[in-house]
Order: C-alpha cells, then sequence, then structure tokens
C-alpha cells in the first residue's frame, strides 16, 4: 500500500513539482519571543473568512435577493431546520472576522512589519481590511429588515457628501433616491460575487507574501544578535498551535452563535419612522462619531465634509505609513509612527466607547 | 502530535507507555469523530430541510378533487398526489382511472393522447394502457402505478390502494 502511494505521489511529484512545497515546508520557521502570540491572528482572520464562505454558500441556498429578501431570510430563520444556526454563525464569524483582522493589524504596525521589504504586505492588508467591511455593510443590508434599511440608507449618505460626484454616485449604488428592492440586488451581487471576486486573489497575494518574506518580529527582537533569536518549526509545531487557536476561535464562535442567536427585525416599512437609537455595526461607530462631532462643532454640510475629510485623511496616512517610517533604525521617524498608531488605536476606541454612550 | 518521546519512557516500560499513547490516540480520534459529527449534522439538516419537507408533502394517501366528477368521457386531467403529477381518465364508457403520471423509464411526466386512447411518454416513445397503467409498447419496465377512484355527487376522491396494485 505504501509502495502504492509513494509512486502516486512520485508521479504527481514529476508533473507538478510537489518536492519544491515538502522542502519550503520544512524549512519554514516563525519567531519565538515574547511578542509572538499576536502571530495566531492573521490565521484567525483567515480562519473566519473560511467560515464564511461555507456559511455564505449555505445561506445561498435559501436567500432570494429583490422583492422577496426579507421573506426568504425569515424562512430561513424560523422554517429551515438549523437555518437561525447557519445565519447567526454567519453573522458573529463577520463580526469576529472585523476584530481579528482589526488585531491583526495593530499588531503589525507595532512590530513594524509594514517596513521594507513588506510594504505590498501592509497595502493588501488595508486593503482587505476595507473590503471586509464592504463586505460586513453590503451584507448587513440582505435581510431586509428595519434595521438594515436604516443602517443602509445612513451609511450611504457618507458617500453621498463626496464633493460633485457624491449624489450621483450614492443613487448610482442605491439604484434610485431611496434604498430599495434594486439596492438589495446590487448589494447580493457585490457581497456574492463582485467582492469575492477581487477579495480572493488579493489574499493570496497577502498570504504568499507572508511565505515570501517570513514574519515580520517586532524592533526589540530584531535588535538582537541573530545567534539569540529563538524560532520553531512551522510544520507541525506552528501549524498544530494556529489549529488549536483555531478550535478555539471555532467554539467560541458557536457558543456566541448558539447563545445570542442574531436576531431578524421587523420587515423595512418605507412610511415607518427610523427605530429609537438606530446605528451602524460596531466597527462604523468611530466614523459615525466622528460624523457627529464636527456635525456638532460646525453646523450643516460643512461639518458632514470636514468629518468625512478628516477620517479619509487619516486613513491615508495609515496606508502610506510604510513610505515614512522606512528604516530599520529607531530614529524620530520610527517614534512618531508609533505615537501616530497610538492616537489612531486611543482615537478609534474611544470614539467607538462615545458613540456606544451617545445613543 | 502523539509522537512517543523515548527520553520519557521508564526503564523497561514501553509497553506501558505504547498503551498510553494508544489511548490518547483513539481518545482524541474519537472526540475528533463526534465534534465533526455534532458538526455534520445541522450542516446535513440545514441543506436537506426541503428534502424532508417534500417527502412530508408526499406522504399524502389521499386527494379530494373537486368538481372533478364533471370531467367529460374521453379525456383525463393532471393533478398533484402529494408531490407527483398523476393522471385522472374519464373513459368513453363512462370508467374512471387514476394513476401517477411520472414514467417509469426516466421520470419523465407522461400524457393522455384522447384519439389514440393511449398514454404515451415524449421523451423515449413509451406507451401505457390508460385503463391499467400496463406498459404496452417502448421501453418502460413497469406499469404505471394506480390509484383508488371514489366519484362522489361534488369531487372524485383519489387515494393510494392499500395493495398497491
Amino acid at each position: 500500500m505504501k509502495a502504492f502511494f509513494s509512486s502516486i505521489y512520485s508521479w504527481a511529484d514529476e508533473r507538478l513539482g510537489l518536492e519544491e512545497l515538502v522542502q519550503f515546508a520544512k524549512h519554514k520557521t516563525v519567531p519565538v519571543h515574547s511578542q509572538a502570540f499576536w502571530y495566531y491572528w492573521g490565521g484567525l482572520s483567515l480562519f473566519f473568512f473560511v467560515i464564511q464562505c461555507v456559511t455564505g454558500v449555505l445561506l445561498l441556498l435559501y436567500y432570494r435577493p429583490g422583492p422577496e429578501a426579507y421573506d426568504s431570510v425569515r424562512q430561513i430563520t424560523y422554517d429551515t431546520d438549523f437555518g437561525w444556526l447557519v445565519r447567526s454563525v454567519h453573522s458573529w464569524s463577520a463580526n469576529l472576522m472585523v476584530a481579528a483582522i482589526f488585531v491583526h493589524m495593530f499588531s503589525a504596525f507595532f512590530m513594524k512589519a509594514y517596513r521594507k521589504p513588506r510594504e505590498f504586505g501592509w497595502w493588501s492588508g488595508v486593503m482587505l481590511l476595507g473590503m471586509t467591511m464592504i463586505f460586513g455593510f453590503s451584507g448587513y443590508l440582505l435581510p431586509m429588515d428595519e434595521l438594515a434599511y436604516f443602517a443602509t440608507k445612513v451609511g450611504l449618505e457618507i458617500p453621498s457628501t463626496t464633493p460633485v460626484i457624491g449624489p450621483a454616485l450614492a443613487d448610482l449604488v442605491r439604484g434610485g433616491p431611496d434604498v430599495n428592492a434594486y439596492t438589495v440586488q446590487r448589494f447580493f451581487t457585490l457581497h456574492v460575487v463582485v467582492l469575492p471576486a477581487i477579495f480572493l486573489p488579493l489574499l493570496g497575494f497577502h498570504l504568499w507574501l507572508v511565505q515570501k518574506h517570513g514574519n515580520a518580529v517586532p524592533p526589540s527582537e530584531d535588535a538582537k544578535p541573530a545567534a539569540q533569536r529563538k524560532s520553531e518549526p512551522f510544520v507541525p509545531t506552528f501549524m498544530m498551535k494556529d489549529f488549536a487557536m483555531w478550535l478555539v476561535a471555532f467554539n467560541v464562535l458557536c457558543v456566541l452563535a448558539f447563545l445570542f442567536p442574531w436576531d431578524l427585525g421587523p420587515q423595512a416599512d418605507v412610511l415607518k419612522p427610523s427605530p429609537l437609537g438606530i446605528h451602524p455595526e460596531w466597527y462604523f461607530m468611530s466614523q459615525f462619531q466622528t460624523l457627529k462631532i464636527f456635525g456638532n462643532w460646525f453646523p450643516g454640510k460643512l461639518g458632514e465634509i470636514l468629518g468625512v475629510a478628516v477620517f479619509t485623511g487619516g486613513l491615508v496616512l495609515w496606508f502610506l505609513i510604510p513610505l515614512y517610517d522606512n528604516t530599520k533604525e529607531a530614529g524620530r521617524r520610527a517614534r512618531r509612527a508609533t505615537w501616530f498608531g497610538l492616537f489612531a488605536l486611543v482615537a478609534l476606541i474611544v470614539t467607538t466607547l462615545w458613540a456606544y454612550l451617545a445613543i | 502530535m502523539s509522537k512517543s518521546n523515548p527520553k520519557n519512557n521508564p526503564p523497561g516500560g514501553g509497553c506501558c507507555d505504547c498503551s498510553r499513547s494508544t489511548f490518547l490516540r483513539v481518545a482524541v480520534g474519537g472526540a475528533g469523530v463526534v465534534y465533526a459529527a455534532g458538526l455534520a449534522y445541522p450542516v446535513y439538516r440545514y441543506v436537506a430541510s426541503p428534502v424532508e419537507k417534500s417527502a412530508k408533502e408526499a406522504a399524502v394517501t389521499e386527494v379530494t378533487l373537486k368538481d372533478a366528477q364533471k370531467l367529460a368521457t374521453g379525456s383525463a386531467l393532471m393533478f398533484k398526489f402529494g408531490a407527483k403529477p398523476s393522471l385522472l381518465i374519464h373513459h368513453d364508457d363512462g370508467s374512471w382511472t387514476a394513476l401517477t403520471a411520472v414514467c417509469t423509464h426516466l421520470g419523465c411526466t407522461v400524457s393522455y393522447q384522447a384519439d389514440q386512447k393511449r398514454i404515451h411518454c415524449a421523451c423515449h416513445g413509451g406507451v401505457y394502457d390508460p385503463k391499467t397503467g400496463g406498459n404496452v409498447s417502448g421501453p418502460p419496465p413497469k406499469p404505471l402505478q394506480r390509484y383508488e377512484v371514489k366519484i362522489t355527487d361534488v369531487a372524485v376522491i383519489v387515494s393510494k390502494n392499500p395493495q398497491g396494485a
């Protein structure tokens, strides 16, 4: 039997060059140091993404976009065996995925993992986070319940503040001046076809770069002489730890999805006033609050434009940080970048908490 | 994962370690199987949900066709017996036949051809006897399943023959 499998293996190896991959896996190592805990978060983000793909396909079996959207989600939630669980896992996993990516991004930032030669890893990563948030935003509308309807309505006011083309752009995205059945169809297309088609190759690129450059180490570790740095083999040591983390993550996800099943509100009704305390998902709360703050400081259109400008400007700086903090030396630029990261982190947390307190 | 580490073996106690590692391997494997089954069960039930529903639908034993007693002689009508398309025929001599309209060859839906007094399947040319459902010519291997027919003043009641003829 063994000889049989090894002959199949060598047949495939000759044609596919499997041995190169095996050698690569054998020699791949992961650094060991006090900050190594943060290495798990990229893998966790990936794991939640895989959960999203699987549960997403399951939801596609019954979901119908367009005018029947609400009714089909109602059927999934109440009529289909375990439909409530599949939907709940999809929603919870979406939130955990965004959270894991945030942790991954900030840990990469403070490890200065964006420095040469990892700039493209940073850029593709920030883009993946942005796309994940659009995944979240577009998926949020699909049940077409009251909350989804108003969250989308408010959310689409933000691109409409773009000078000149804003209003026309928002109309195009919505398929009309108001959120309607066409909007659901568009968001559905975005959510299950357009975004995955862009996200998957970008994710492949991101993962390939990690293989090419290996894990970044924090500057404190980088300063040590090579002989003092420790590492462990990826196969099987780190891989098994990765799997263990995934198992923990999956159990947490299942407990959350089971104990706190995702709600389905009343059907969206154009004639009904917005319910009290309407607000977006937590990962948009910071933007939401920033807009509110600037709206209070500068009433009218000016506040809205300033709020969007500040957030967009911050994001551009965040994206371009590898070009600013680009050397290994612990100089002024390195310190400033760290302060910028701390400021961004604190600002995100404070505005998010502030937003929840202000509801 | 469960590689036995010779350094930890008590001297001369290789067998003890061996059974421990076997136990561990079986326990971890067993837990994994239970875990996977616990995962697969809700997914299976979710995917199979409509299958179960249509199976329930198909479990009907009687269908009442309102006003079908008015059907002219020499003609037929299609109706659903559970999920299955079925055929009710009122023959020229006044007798009635009800049978499933699913061809026993490859599952196409058959039709009653009044002019030729036969049941015909357009897919591969199978022909059945309209009175008995018997397979007359063509590829069908079995007769069409017949139902019991009861005529009342307001409806035709079609039911599954308990003998299954």
